[in-house]
């Protein structure tokens, strides 16, 4: 059984010049221990699905089923027992740490706020739990301005940890870091997955780190997923028009490679009210008549999933 | 033993505010001045050469001297004295008004800004009402309706200024709202009055310690202007807005009637200020050394 699943999960904003489609009728399933990559461009929704699936934001349609049980909508108690078991991981580790929590606050709050443990006992987990990450005992009582960027980091990260979840969503937490700091993250990421049996639903736009720790990739353009199948079968065949736009533009550290890039025309569409069709269609070499017709996420091969009515010709 | 651990860390926290408090020179010295001021009007009788009423008649206008250090005002009255009296009335007006403005105006504007939507708008809409009526006219108004006294005027004074902070604290915490560590207590499950006060208001708090230390200084003034028209602390009691602006009429000859009330008011809202600045650095986990 899937730990986690999601049917035709929809977030609209109402903004004053219409509806903004930000999640547009995204269905995944995820097993449990394994990674989800969503890769997109910058506002096509990704972190939107992630937060939407916490109840960050309230979703507006769909339904989400975690461990089989429908949790689109919840009371607040029950919110409180899910959030043991979903965590998210943000983006920025400078204004996602309250400047005026020491590190040990900044870890122990939620371990303050289920209650459960003495005050001793949560000392010790904090302690435990800066272990784990990688932090000094000594930057206990430091503050997040004193820190750089990668501890800071692993501050968010034991922070998400305190309450022992299964499921965590990433949200490009190594896009504000280093290259250099960056794989010690990453790495430090997988072996707490591999520690804990954690299933990540990892979001960036970074294409090398996706491919480097997802099980499995999404690729979502305004709203929708128009692919998603395992890692490295999407680097070797991508099928959606835009998934080969995407990964044509990865740079090959070769000075000799015959550079084959696909170049996007036109501008990236509106995602308010947009039309029904394909969202792709504006920008896309091999667009027809009937994209304009909506398009079904259908498994074009046994584990891959493609939105598009002409990926016959595309891969062909 | 929790307790008592609980309790070791408050304090230690109150402690490491107060010895970065207390590097800072300006502020130590704020601190002290506005003590003595405190100590002055509480143990007024002892202090005072004069009683605040007690006239001289044959000694009126005069100027500073070995018998009146800060000489006497048009009814023979020691300045002197009268300024250590004065400051009962003026320090209590003082802070008591921005107690009464800063705990509505701030968990009115708190509200408004961390709610947001309908509860924002109405909050708001009323505040404006409330500020499209001059706050001195407000002052007026109010105390009119109460009637003249100390209690009163601090009413008076404290609701007209209300709008003031709630702007203000409306506007950071919408400002801190935006950050991802909000966020991020929600999804530890934080309740809406643990993410208020323990990581929006710490985060927010600094324009509204600015904003307080002034106020102080501009409540006192705008108690002068009642009891100018009769509507604050009744003559003869003494308040050093009131003495200031009964003086008014003589500053071309005496200058002293005038000068030592606003420098009793400046002293204080200045020595409030040093302090003011000197807390919010030292609330400041940033700026620690």
């Amino acid at each position: 059984m899937a730990l986690l699943e999601v049917q035709n999960l929809k977030k609209y904003f109402k903004t004053p010049r219409g509806i903004l489609h930000a999640v547009d009728d995204v269905t995944f399933s995820l097993e449990e221990g394994k990674t989800l990559g969503v890769v997109g461009e910058s506002g096509c929704g990704k972190s939107t699905l992630g937060r939407t699936i916490l109840h960050l934001l309230d979703s507006t349609g769909g339904k989400i089923f975690f461990k089989g049980e429908d949790i689109t909508v919840v009371s607040r108690n029950k919110l409180g027992e899910l959030r043991e078991d979903m965590q998210i991981i943000f983006q920025d580790p400078f204004s996602s740490l309250n400047p005026r929590f020491s590190v040990s606050q900044t870890i122990r709050e939620p371990l303050e706020l289920r209650g459960r443990l003495s005050k001793a006992e949560m000392e010790e987990e904090v302690d435990r739990l800066m272990e784990v990450v990688g932090l000094a005992p000594r930057l206990r009582n430091s503050y997040p301005h004193e820190l750089d960027g990668g501890r800071r980091q692993r501050i968010g990260i034991a922070r998400a940890l305190a309450l022992k979840p299964k499921f965590i969503v990433c949200d490009e937490p190594v896009s504000a870091l280093d290259v250099s700091i960056q794989a010690q993250i990453l790495n430090l990421m997988l072996d707490l997955q591999e520690k804990n049996g954690l299933t990540y639903m990892f979001v960036t736009h970074d294409l090398s780190v996706v491919k480097y720790i997802s099980d499995e990739i999404a690729v979502m353009y305004l709203g929708q997923m128009v692919e998603k199948c395992e890692s490295d079968r999407l680097f070797e065949r991508p099928i959606h028009p835009y998934t080969q736009a995407l990964l044509s533009a990865i740079p090959i550290p070769d000075i000799h490679a015959q550079n084959k890039r696909i170049l996007l025309k036109g501008e990236i569409t509106s995602p308010i009210n947009p039309k029904p069709g394909c969202r792709f269609a504006a920008r896309c070499a091999y667009a027809t008549e009937k994209c304009r017709e909506p398009q079904e996420l259908r498994e074009w091969e046994p584990g891959h999933f493609v939105a598009c009515c002409r990926a016959e010709e595309v891969s062909a | 033993m929790a307790t008592e651990r609980k309790k070791a860390k408050k304090n230690s926290r109150f402690w490491e505010v107060m010895r970065r408090l207390r590097k800072n020179r300006l502020a130590m010295a704020g601190l002290v001045f506005l003590l003595l001021m405190i100590l002055i009007s509480i143990f007024a009788p002892l202090i005072a050469p004069y009683g605040y009423e007690t006239q001289d008649l044959y000694n009126m206008f005069a100027l500073p001297s070995a018998e009146h250090p800060f000489g006497t005002d048009n009814l023979g009255r020691d300045i002197f004295s009268r300024i250590i009296y004065g400051g009962r009335a003026s320090l209590t007006i003082g802070f008591a008004s921005v107690a009464v403005s800063a705990v509505f105006g701030m968990t009115l504007g708190a509200i408004a800004g961390y709610y947001g939507g309908k509860v924002d708008m109405v909050i708001m809409r009323v505040l404006d009402v409330f500020q499209a009526v001059p706050a001195i006219l407000m002052s007026i108004a109010i105390s009119a309706t109460l009637g003249p006294g100390l209690v009163n005027a601090i009413l008076a004074i404290g609701l007209s200024t209300i709008p003031g902070y709630s702007r203000m604290t409306r506007a950071s915490f919408m400002s801190v709202q935006g950050m991802e560590y909000i966020e991020a207590a929600r999804a530890i499950h934080c309740g809406d009055r643990r993410i208020m006060l323990k990581h929006v208001l710490p985060n927010a708090v600094s324009p509204m310690i600015v904003q307080m230390t002034m106020g102080v200084g501009s409540c006192i003034s705008v108690a002068a202007m009642l009891s100018f028209i009769g509507l604050g602390v009744q003559p003869p009691s003494p308040e050093w807005g009131a003495m200031l602006s009964a003086g008014r009429n003589y500053i071309r000859d005496y200058w002293h009637i005038v000068l030592f009330p606003g420098l009793a008011i400046m002293l204080t809202v200045l020595s409030l200020n040093m302090l003011g600045d000197g807390l919010r650095d030292a609330l400041d986990p940033r700026l620690k050394n």
